[in-house]
């Protein structure tokens, strides 16, 4: 029972090559192979002003492929937490004319973007490309609480215990999908749980 | 229903020659109120009347967006355009009755930006003059580069070097001095946003360069009022109205539509606003575009023209007005 | 003569009603009897007096009691009203433009009295005097639009003007037809409509979006929107859903008339001076079917309007599950006969 989709359900695009001295990727898990598919593309010399941040995951792959490309940098971190006060400090110092490329899940480039807004950015600047799982962020409308890695649909608030909706309604600011009460005019419905974003 | 702006009346209480080529006008409201307030890069549209002919061009308000007693504009001679800056020059005296739009701002400040940079060519100078003043009045981080012919030319320039002290830098094109634009623009802070006003060519060089060197379009604002430019007359048939106008050698198209009793929406006049986009209902000839809203795709499909500044040589044209 | 304010509530005990007077000027939204969507926009101008277009803001007998709901609803959620840092300047156009309309429409009720940029409001309604420092937002209690929209009927969004779209960076929002503005603070025009349907299709977005980001100084437009409410509740927000939602299951042939209410947002939109940002008031009138149909003619409209709804909208509107009783119950008083043109009771 997955709702229509709608305007502000974020459309990813294919990252491409901006112009620029300057440009910071970063990636989680498969978004790798979206920079390797990039590299093509870009004219020579391009990753020499370039740093990718990457977050290989569990299965940890990738990782040759992206040394590869002979970045200016490679920063590898083992979650988006950690690589959190790296990102904020390089943005601090950043000049206009850095480029931000996000490749990946939805929670990584939601949460990258919701940081590169707070230092200035505009997010229609961002080259975005989702690759790997559809597992979504979820804020609940009701207590605000935000649930991770949601699948399901409806599905459940791990704070505040209420069944979900989870709509495309999407917020750059939170970084987040709304969830809505599915059977708050009726609690005796109860819509069973289906997997929606493997 | 349509868009468009109310009317002020106004009378002129101060005319000020600045230098050479640029004289200062300050209008206050003819029953003494206040006038509306404004945001700064705001212009307002002056309606000259010059004996039988009305012309209408755009202005950018100058004085401080804090004062409402008075609007100030001004205004650089032009000796060989249609006559408008000459009208405002040799027949504008104080006491004068005038009528003048609400301000409208197509140049306006984003505020969000962390610091504005503002890049000013000659006359440009007058959207800056405005938003310097509402910038400062709030602690806004601002630096303003404007580039000048000549020093006794550099209108307002010891006025501001007066208000803001190193935040303002001049150049002067007879002392060979050059902004060096690419180090300008390499080292700006994150979330700066870059302005623009000046001439065409100066337009083109700091977008070209600012797209190069990866700035973002949404962070680069400019303004420039493309003043409608005289050309061969042309016939005009205009298929809503059922009339047939003639557009005379010193007149815009949007000129001889009104002179003929039609009356498109306007904000600009200037090519840049889009409210009199007109579509085209059939042409036989070449179109001679000179707008900045207009995109290319639409420019070369011949199906719509702003009559504002747009002029047409073949042999016919049909609008939807 | 001024207004006599009722004292009444929007929550638990319902004490909310209208006046024969306000049941008249009630702004009934539908002009024929079906209804779709379609750029209805039209100059905000001066209308008769009696009406509620008497002022271009409009404070009814209902002011107070709103004030207070939304001082309730603001204690116990401050998330209902936002502002990014750069909407501040907006905030302070907004306070001008509030209370010069207020004074100017209701003298008895409110004085602004300006010295440069001192100034001192009264509003004697709410027993409120203050005077402070324009554009300085340490001389107020709470920041301008906080301050001023406490005490203003009707929702308030200002939307920033920026590369030809228009953004909901700030906003006061307590008495929503379901919608939060924690949750879509920062979208564009496109995305917070994103959940409305059919109207993207019909392109209805974009041609307003043209017309809005166009509106000019001095000239304000308006337009009317329409949704029903179970029980004279204002803040019918997603943030309390699992707690009205339940109401609407508790619609019986016998309520109806007490229970179910039009819910009419006239919505207008202005051009604020300094910012250069769009105000955009969403002010909220409510009207129970007993008090609707005391005007015949409404109640034949309403009933075909209802009947008549295409399904998506209702579901949008949350009327699918009380639809039925709800026209069954309008039924008995629609005789068919025809129904004369405008909005107005005959």
């Amino acid at each position: 029972m997955a709702a229509k989709t709608i305007i502000s359900r974020p459309i990813y695009g294919t990252l491409s090559p901006q112009p620029g001295r300057h440009h910071l990727f970063i990636a989680d898990a498969e978004g790798a192979l979206a920079i390797t598919d990039m590299a093509g593309k870009a004219p020579s010399g391009f990753f020499d002003g370039a740093e990718i941040d990457f977050i290989p995951g569990p299965e940890n792959r990738h990782l040759a492929a992206l040394e590869a490309l002979k970045p200016a940098q490679l920063h590898v971190a083992p979650s988006f937490a950690s690589l959190l006060p790296r990102l904020k400090q390089t943005l601090t110092n950043a000049h206009m004319g850095l480029r931000l490329y996000l490749a990946g899940t939805e929670g990584l480039i939601g949460q990258a973007m919701q940081v590169a807004l707070e230092a200035g950015m505009d997010h229609t600047s961002m080259q975005t490309e989702h690759r790997g799982s559809l597992a979504r962020r979820m804020q609940c409308v009701h207590c605000k609480g935000i649930t991770e890695n949601v699948t399901t649909q409806p599905a459940l608030c791990a704070h505040c215990g209420l069944l979900l909706l989870v709509r495309d309604h999407y917020s750059r600011r939170l970084a987040a999908f709304q969830g809505v009460c599915i059977n708050a005019e009726d609690r005796s419905e109860n819509p069973p749980m289906e997997e929606a974003f493997p | 229903m349509s868009t468009g702006t109310t009317k002020l009346d106004v009378v002129v209480s101060d005319v000020v020659p600045v230098n050479d080529l640029v004289t200062r006008f300050h209008f206050r409201r003819r029953d003494g109120e206040l006038l509306p307030t404004f945001s700064g890069g705001a212009h307002v549209v002056v309606e000259m009347r010059d004996s039988d002919r009305t012309r209408l061009n755009p202005y950018s308000l100058m004085g401080s967006p804090l004062d409402t007693r008075e609007y100030t504009i001004s205004v650089r001679r032009d000796d060989v355009g249609r006559g408008g800056s000459l009208f405002m020059h040799r027949q504008v005296k104080p006491g004068l009755e005038m009528v003048i739009s609400y301000p409208v701002n197509l140049f306006s400040l984003d505020l969000r930006a962390k610091k504005h940079l503002m890049l000013a060519g000659g006359i440009g100078i007058t959207p800056f003059m405005a938003q310097t003043s509402q910038l400062a009045a709030a602690g806004g981080n601002f630096e303003l580069h404007y580039t000048c012919r000549t020093a006794s030319l550099g209108t307002y320039a010891d006025v501001l070097q007066q208000r803001y002290g190193s935040r303002v830098k001049l150049y002067h094109d007879d002392r060979e001095e050059r902004i060096d634009l690419d180090r300008l623009l390499s080292s700006q802070p994150l979330g700066t946003h870059l302005y623009v006003c000046g001439p065409a060519g100066m337009i083109n060089w700091v977008r070209d360069r600012a797209a190069a060197l990866g700035w973002p379009s949404e962070t680069v604002h400019f303004e420039h009022f493309a003043a409608p430019q005289p050309g061969a007359p042309f016939d005009v048939t205009l298929a809503v109205s059922g009339k047939t106008i003639r557009v005379g050698e010193q007149q815009s198209l949007l000129e001889a539509m009104e002179a003929a009793g039609v009356d498109p929406p306007y904000l600009c006049r200037g090519g840049v606003c889009g409210q009199c986009e007109t579509n085209v209902i059939s042409s036989d000839g070449k179109f001679i575009h000179n707008d900045h809203w207009l995109s290319e795709e639409d420019h070369r499909s011949g199906c719509k023209i702003m009559p504002c500044v747009s002029r047409f040589d073949g042999k016919s044209l049909v609008l939807e007005r | 003569m001024g207004i006599t304010f009722r004292k009444e509530t929007f929550r638990d005990d319902y004490t909310f009603r209208n006046s024969p007077e306000h049941i008249r000027r009630f702004p009934f939204p539908f002009n024929e009897d079906a209804y779709m969507y379609a750029v209805n926009i039209e100059p905000h101008v001066v209308g008769p007096k009696g009406s509620v277009l008497e002022n271009l803001i409009d404070v009814d007998e209902h002011y107070v009691a709103e004030m207070q709901d939304r001082a309730l609803v603001l204690a116990e959620d401050p998330l209902r009203c936002q502002s990014l840092p750069h909407m501040t300047l907006a905030g302070w156009d907004l306070l001008e433009l509030l209370m010069e309309q207020q004074a100017l429409g209701y003298p008895e009720h409110f004085t602004l009295e300006r010295d440069g940029d001192r100034w001192r409001w009264i509003n004697r309604p709410l027993g409120i005097d203050d005077t402070f420092t324009f554009g300085d937002t340490s001389t107020l209690p709470y920041g301008p639009m906080e301050y001023i929209t406490r005490q203003s009927q009707g929702d308030f969004c200002i939307l920033d003007q920026r590369d030809g779209n228009l953004w909901m960076d700030a906003g006061m929002v307590t008495t929503q037809a379901d919608w939060s503005l924690d949750f879509d603070i920062g979208m564009n025009f496109f995305e917070w409509h994103a959940p409305v349907p059919l109207a993207h299709e019909k392109g209805i977005f974009t041609r307003a979006l043209k017309f809005l980001t166009n509106i000019q100084q001095g000239k304000p437009a308006r337009r009317l929107n329409w949704t029903m409410t179970i029980n004279p509740r204002l803040d019918t927000s997603p943030e309390n859903y699992h707690k009205w939602g339940p109401d609407r299951a508790t619609v019986t042939p016998e309520n109806v008339g007490e229970k179910v209410h039009l819910r009419v947002e006239l919505q207008s939109f202005w051009r604020l001076p300094r910012s250069n940002a769009i105000v955009f008031p969403i002010r909220c009138y409510l009207i129970k079917m007993d008090e609707l149909v005391t005007q015949p003619k409404w109640a034949r409209r309403l009933h075909r309007v209802i009947r008549d709804l295409p399904e998506e909208l209702a579901t949008y509107k949350g009327l699918t599950r009380y639809r039925p009783t709800l026209v069954e119950w309008l039924s008995k008083l629609d005789d068919g006969s025809p129904t004369s043109p405008g909005f107005g009771p005959d």
